[in-house]
């Protein structure tokens, strides 16, 4: 066995009464992978971002490399060789690759900045570990793909000894986290260190020689990763043992969205040439690396835009002036992608938001008066028939958790019954317990009669849901397939343009 | 028409531009390496005025001209101190901090001019910096002539043109500094400290805004009296994002300014009364606004400009 680089013992963090870390110990070796598996706030961003400087433990030491590492300085962590890959990168887009690199790697009171050189380190590197990247290219054109290389030789460039990467999958294609497997193997043979956090269990067996798992803030277990499975991790990792959702099969109804030829041009993103239907009682799953104009396809069915080309009904009538509340009012159950950004608004009360689409119709609002006790009325209903946790109606909505924020919105459409229900990531950011509530919600909602768009990225939960998948690229929309006849690795290579690897079911 | 080429082609014309230009330039060079570092420093007409009041003072009780500028630079530089305190380990809103410090410098110039001059009625005068001629470059026809016939505080600006350029893209300290202005967290994960960084910026920014406007007491005028920097602040701010933030657009924007500005001079002399003399001071503004419009539509402004960071935070 090769010798400890990186030992935390008993680190503890408080933010205010929440203990986001809990007396936490581990080891790092010489050339192993490690991955720290856990669900949202469980504690390991907030334990990465201790080790990384950005916080300082309440209690506890890091020793790196034998030697004691001081708190609350990102400098000192980088002088120990100690480079972290943050889950959103810290690029500045308008700069070049090389600029981003070089930042902070030369003291800051000289004459000038020796680039040649720098450039050349920079070639070397990307050489040796098949980082491929354009030096003089701004960060803002390159792909997530490529800005994570970026990061990753940022870090190299610095002769980090551990890397500490934060959820580095999160925007990956199954292609690119492979690659970025790969790369992690190079990495480890040339004697680094490696902690990567994650919430996908499949990850964690492929990539990494040691678990750590975290639950509510304490490391509740360290397994070798050969020596274990993924039924003890996901046990482990939420305390209970959790169902596989089960999809009643079902035979699907007239149809509710129906696309023939849709064009779409818009600077949100573009459709080119679409056709799609669902019909009720069915899950239609598009899968896609987000931008390739899932945007406009739920801009579409949430009534924020119309056509430029081509038919769009929904429940059979055509729709030809966009609207929000004319979608509302035809039974469309809107999830939209962004909770935060367009789901909720943030600092406004729950009761607010709750009746934030239908503010405009009778039931509550009469003579341009808002019917405020109606409207709190339905939100204690929904509060209690979907188990929203918080305070009351009055609650400030950005204070709760993702999952009940998740909760309120779709308490707030699908207590209607809708027929169809446009899902756009609707479990995005939310831990296992969540994830499977809203899944549970959707095939309730099947079940009932309605039909379902799923837009996800999560080609694990597209292909447990949905009866159907179509992949989106550029626009382009392809055939829909039975979820049978797919693998998660056709899924993969369709999201990257290789269209010819799906099987062929026109 | 020929008239207004005949101009444009004398060296007169090109002298006064310059001339008219060196403030511009030295306030929007200010203002955009506050910017930059991702601080809007809305204080630049009140720090212009302090310089104007704190060189020509320093003048007046009996100091060297060059002394008056450095006294200048030190006053802008203290205003902006202030201001970077503010608003970077702070985080107060951009906005609001700069008015108070705009209203804050103007009021303060005026106050110990007063205090020291309370009783005059036409403005005290100094003998201000005297045009340089280059030798030889000076004889090059119009364009030598206009150039190299300044006074040293245009030369100082030009220079600080190409100063501020090879700083932000040749040294690792503007490097620091742009990227603070895109991206903070990104500069601490490296181990820059932003606060350090922006304060500096907006130090050293604020003197080359005082700078500019100790020129119009020092040079261009002889005195100093109320109201003289007139807007001139606000216009920097302005050709800061005509410049797309950068060292020698911004040149360019302050000679094209400036241009206007000396044209429309002339042409009241040439129209004559025809046209009421307003319609021409406006036009420098009309044409900037036009040009403003026409250039800077797709400027990318930094990322991070007027967004406070706080270390530390849950971003």
């Amino acid at each position: 066995m090769h010798e400890v680089v990186l030992r935390l013992a008993g680190v503890t963090k408080r933010f205010g009464a929440l203990v986001a870390n809990d007396d936490i110990s581990l080891e790092l070796r010489r050339g192993e992978v490690m991955a720290l598996l856990g669900e949202n706030g469980a504690g390991k961003t907030t334990l990465m971002n201790i080790l990384f400087g950005h916080y300082v433990a309440d209690e506890g030491s890091i020793e790196a490399f034998g030697k004691p590492l001081p708190g609350g300085s990102p400098k000192a962590a980088l002088a120990a060789g100690i480079c972290m890959v943050h889950q959103h990168f810290t690029l500045a887009d308008n700069l070049s690759v090389l600029d981003n690199v070089i930042l902070g790697t030369e003291p800051l009171w000289r004459f000038r900045s020796d680039r040649g050189a720098a450039a050349a380190k920079l070639s070397a590197l990307a050489e040796r570990f098949g980082l491929t990247v354009d030096p003089a290219a701004p960060v803002g054109s390159l792909s997530v793909g490529e800005r994570q290389r970026v990061e990753i030789l940022k870090a190299l460039y610095r002769d980090a000894r551990i890397l500490i990467l934060d959820e580095p999958t999160a925007v990956l294609t199954p292609q690119e986290s492979e690659r970025l497997f790969s790369t992690l193997k190079l990495l480890t043979a040339e004697g680094l260190g490696v902690i990567f956090i994650s919430h996908k269990m499949n990850e964690v067996m492929a990539a990494s020689d040691t678990v750590g798992v975290l639950r509510g803030g304490k490391l509740v277990a360290i397994r070798r990763t050969a020596e274990t499975d993924r039924s003890e991790l996901a046990e482990l990792m939420i305390g209970r043992t959790l169902k596989a959702p089960a999809v009643e099969p079902m035979e699907p109804a007239e149809p509710v969205l129906t696309l023939a030829g849709v064009t779409v041009r818009a600077a949100r993103g573009m459709l080119d040439r679409a056709d799609l239907v669902v019909r009720r009682h069915q899950i239609v799953g598009i899968a896609g690396v987000s931008g390739n104009g899932q945007a406009a396809l739920a801009d579409l069915v949430s009534g924020l835009g119309v056509p430029d080309d081509g038919r769009l009904e929904v429940f059979g009538k055509p729709v030809v002036v966009a609207g929000p509340l004319e979608m509302v009012k035809r039974g469309v159950a809107r999830i939209p992608e962004d909770r935060h950004a367009t789901g909720l608004v943030g600092d406004m009360a729950v009761w607010e938001n709750l009746i934030a689409e239908r503010v405009r119709l009778p039931e509550f609002s009469r003579l341009g008066f808002l019917r405020r006790d109606a409207a709190r009325a339905r939100a204690r209903e929904v509060i209690k028939d979907y188990d929203v946790r918080c305070p009351g109606p009055d609650a400030v909505s950005r204070l709760l958790s993702g999952g009940n924020m998740q909760k309120l919105i779709l308490g707030r459409t699908l207590s209607y019954k809708p027929g169809l229900i446009l899902a756009n990531q609707p479990t995005r950011g939310l831990d296992v317990g969540a994830v499977a509530y809203v899944h549970e919600q959707l095939l309730a909602a099947r079940k009932a009669g309605a039909g379902v768009l799923l837009i996800s990225e999560d080609l694990d939960e597209l292909l447990a849901l949905a009866d159907q998948v179509a992949v989106i690229h550029r626009g382009r929309l392809s055939p829909p397939m039975p979820r049978a006849a797919v693998t998660i690795c056709q899924l993969g290579l369709a999201m990257a343009g290789h269209w010819e690897e799906l099987p062929d079911v026109a | 028409m020929t008239d207004i080429l005949d101009l444009l082609a004398s060296a007169a014309f090109w002298t006064a531009t310059l001339r008219i230009a060196t403030p511009y330039i030295l306030g929007t060079l200010g203002e955009l390496v506050c910017e930059r570092a991702g601080v809007l420093n809305l204080g630049i007409e009140g720090i212009m005025t302090l310089g104007a009041m704190a060189g020509w003072m320093t003048v007046y009780q009996g100091g060297d001209l060059w002394t008056g500028v450095m006294v200048a630079a030190l006053a802008g530089g203290m205003l902006g101190l202030l201001h970077a305190l503010l608003t970077v380990p702070l985080g107060l809103s951009q906005h609001v901090t700069g008015i108070g410090v705009t209203l804050l410098g103007t009021s303060l110039s005026y106050y110990v001019y007063r205090m020291v001059l309370p009783q005059v009625s036409s403005p005290p005068t100094i003998e201000p910096f005297q045009p340089w001629a280059v030798p030889v470059l000076s004889e090059i026809p119009v364009i030598g002539q206009a150039l190299f016939n300044q006074t040293p505080l245009t030369y100082a600006a030009l220079a600080a043109v190409g100063l501020v350029a090879w700083v932000l893209y040749r040294t690792p300290l503007g490097l620091g500094v742009r990227m603070v202005g895109e991206n903070p967290a990104a500069a601490e994960a490296q181990g820059i400290s932003v606060t350090a960084v922006r304060m500096g910026a907006v130090v050293c920014g604020s003197a080359l805004m005082a700078v500019g406007g100790a020129f119009l007491t020092l040079s261009a005028f002889n005195a100093f009296f109320f109201n003289m920097i007139n807007g001139r602040g606000w216009i920097c701010i302005a050709l800061v994002v005509f410049a797309s933030w950068r060292p020698g657009k911004a040149l360019l924007g302050a000679v094209l300014f400036a241009a206007f500005d000396a044209l429309q001079l002339r042409l009241q002399q040439i129209v004559g009364p025809a046209l009421p003399y307003q319609v021409f001071l406006m036009l420098p503004y009309v044409l900037s606004i036009l040009a403003l419009v026409l250039m800077s539509r797709r400027a990318a402004y930094p990322r991070a400009l007027m967004i406070p960071f706080r270390k530390g935070e849950r971003h």
